[in-house]
């Protein structure tokens, strides 16, 4: 007959410290290497933020950073808004459209997004897509489906004849269902993405449009500070 | 266990135990972001430092961390590790970070990773810790490539983002979709397992 093997009996003290000790160790560990990298990867974020204005609203010499305040105003943006919106000049301090950020929830998280705004067209012309975790292969092609793309040349955000809200609501529809300017023409394979964008695109634009239409114009004739481009 | 470090820590990894092609562990990223070489080499990558840093790590706590807390203990430093992954990609290249997505924070869950910290650096020396490790890093890194190269030529029509033949190659699109990952896989696994069944038939007669 075989007699039960006693295994050490292991002390709490054992246990907190190891476990504290490793999450302290641990905790230094992530907090140093996010000093170390914070700089870069805020010069990284702001690089990257300059190139997609500058190719969706490529006629813009330089930007001015604005927000919508709790009234509805378009005012300055303060340093580090949340979702700011930038006003685009030409070298005469003409304004030439706006880009604004959007951000709502896509399939996997939230989908965070800068749209161009067309004061001419009345109509949003492009969009690009700042920080999504879409599926690789599935989700992922808002950004390169052509037809998807296609109804970003002039999507219709007229305002209603009141100027406080949208004429129509921005929807996307199921591929090859698009009948009105106004509409998406959404992706098979892609639909919780393609119609999250356009959601997206619809909260963010019955706040934004109203106030560009309004107050923009009292911003023309800016010159650029010198640390804005 | 005290025992000298030996090469065969580092080979078998390559191939006798590879992590992908004979384990089939860390099956999500494998499949999931190999649909570029470049994606999957910076997955292989990212993942042979977690698992190079959590190897040495839980090597040299061993004997301070009790067994009744070890898990938590290994996931707490496997996260750590790949926190630091995320933030050093992040700084380095912003549209790579951007096209591995969620895949970076999962290799939290790859269980090659805890597999490898539960069942050899947690019993071994810091050096051959080190060499499994990056064998195990090397082999899962050389697989993922392997399934990416093939996905991304069929796919895309390109390799490491250069296009390879002239506008009438008819692209595999279901290459670069999740499925796609599947068939490279078999492909793959079909491969491997015929040159190991030949060299199983070859030994006895040597």
């Amino acid at each position: 007959m075989t007699t039960p093997v006693q295994q050490p009996v292991t002390s709490v003290w054992s246990m907190y410290r190891a476990i504290v000790g490793i999450g302290a160790l641990c905790a230094l560990l992530i907090v140093s290497v996010f000093k170390a990298t914070e700089g870069r990867i805020a010069d990284n974020r702001a690089r990257f933020l300059a190139s997609a204005v500058a190719e969706i609203l490529p006629e813009a010499q330089w930007t001015l950073a604005v927000a919508v305040d709790a009234s509805g105003a378009l005012v300055e943006a303060s340093e580090g808004a949340a979702l700011p919106g930038y006003l685009g000049f030409d070298a005469d301090g003409n304004i030439v459209g706006a880009v604004i950020t959007g951000i709502g929830m896509g399939y996997a998280d939230n989908i965070r997004l800068l749209y161009a705004y067309s004061f001419e067209l009345d109509a949003i012309t492009g969009f690009k897509i700042l920080e999504s975790k879409e599926t690789p292969g599935l989700g992922d092609r808002v950004e390169v489906e052509p037809h998807f793309l296609a109804s970003f040349d002039r999507l219709d955000a007229s305002l209603s004849p009141g100027g406080d809200a949208l004429a129509n609501a921005i929807v996307t529809v199921k591929q090859g269902e698009k009948v009105a300017p106004w509409q998406i023409d959404g992706i098979t394979g892609a639909t919780i993405t393609s119609e999250a964008i356009g959601r997206i695109l619809d909260v963010s634009a019955s706040v934004w449009v109203p106030a560009l239409e309004r107050d923009a114009a009292a911003f023309a004739g800016r010159q650029p500070h010198e640390e804005e481009q | 266990m005290n025992q000298p470090p030996t090469t065969d820590e580092f080979v078998k990894g390559l191939w006798r135990d590879n992590p992908v092609f004979v384990q089939v562990l860390g099956m999500c990223p494998a499949l999931a972001v190999s649909n570029t070489a470049i994606n999957a080499l910076a997955m292989g990558l990212a993942t042979s430092f977690v698992l190079l840093m959590s190897g040495i790590s839980v090597s040299l706590l061993r004997r301070f961390i009790p067994r009744e807390a070890r898990i938590v203990c290994y996931i707490c430093i496997i996260a750590s590790f790949v926190t630091v992954v995320d933030y050093a990609i992040a700084a380095i290249s912003l549209e790579l970070y951007r096209s591995l997505g969620a895949f970076i924070a999962l290799i939290v869950v790859n269980c090659l990773i805890l597999g490898r910290a539960e069942a050899f650096a947690s019993k071994n020396t810091v050096g051959r810790s080190v060499l499994d490790a990056l064998g195990m890093g090397v082999g899962f890194t050389v697989a993922l490539l392997s399934i990416g190269i093939v996905r991304e030529i069929l796919g895309s029509n390109s390799l490491f983002g250069i296009a390879l033949f002239p506008d009438g190659f008819q692209t595999w699109t279901v290459m670069v979709l999740p499925s796609g990952g599947f068939f490279a896989m078999a492909l793959w696994l079909l491969v491997v397992n015929r040159i190991k069944e030949r060299q199983a038939l070859k030994e006895p007669a040597q």
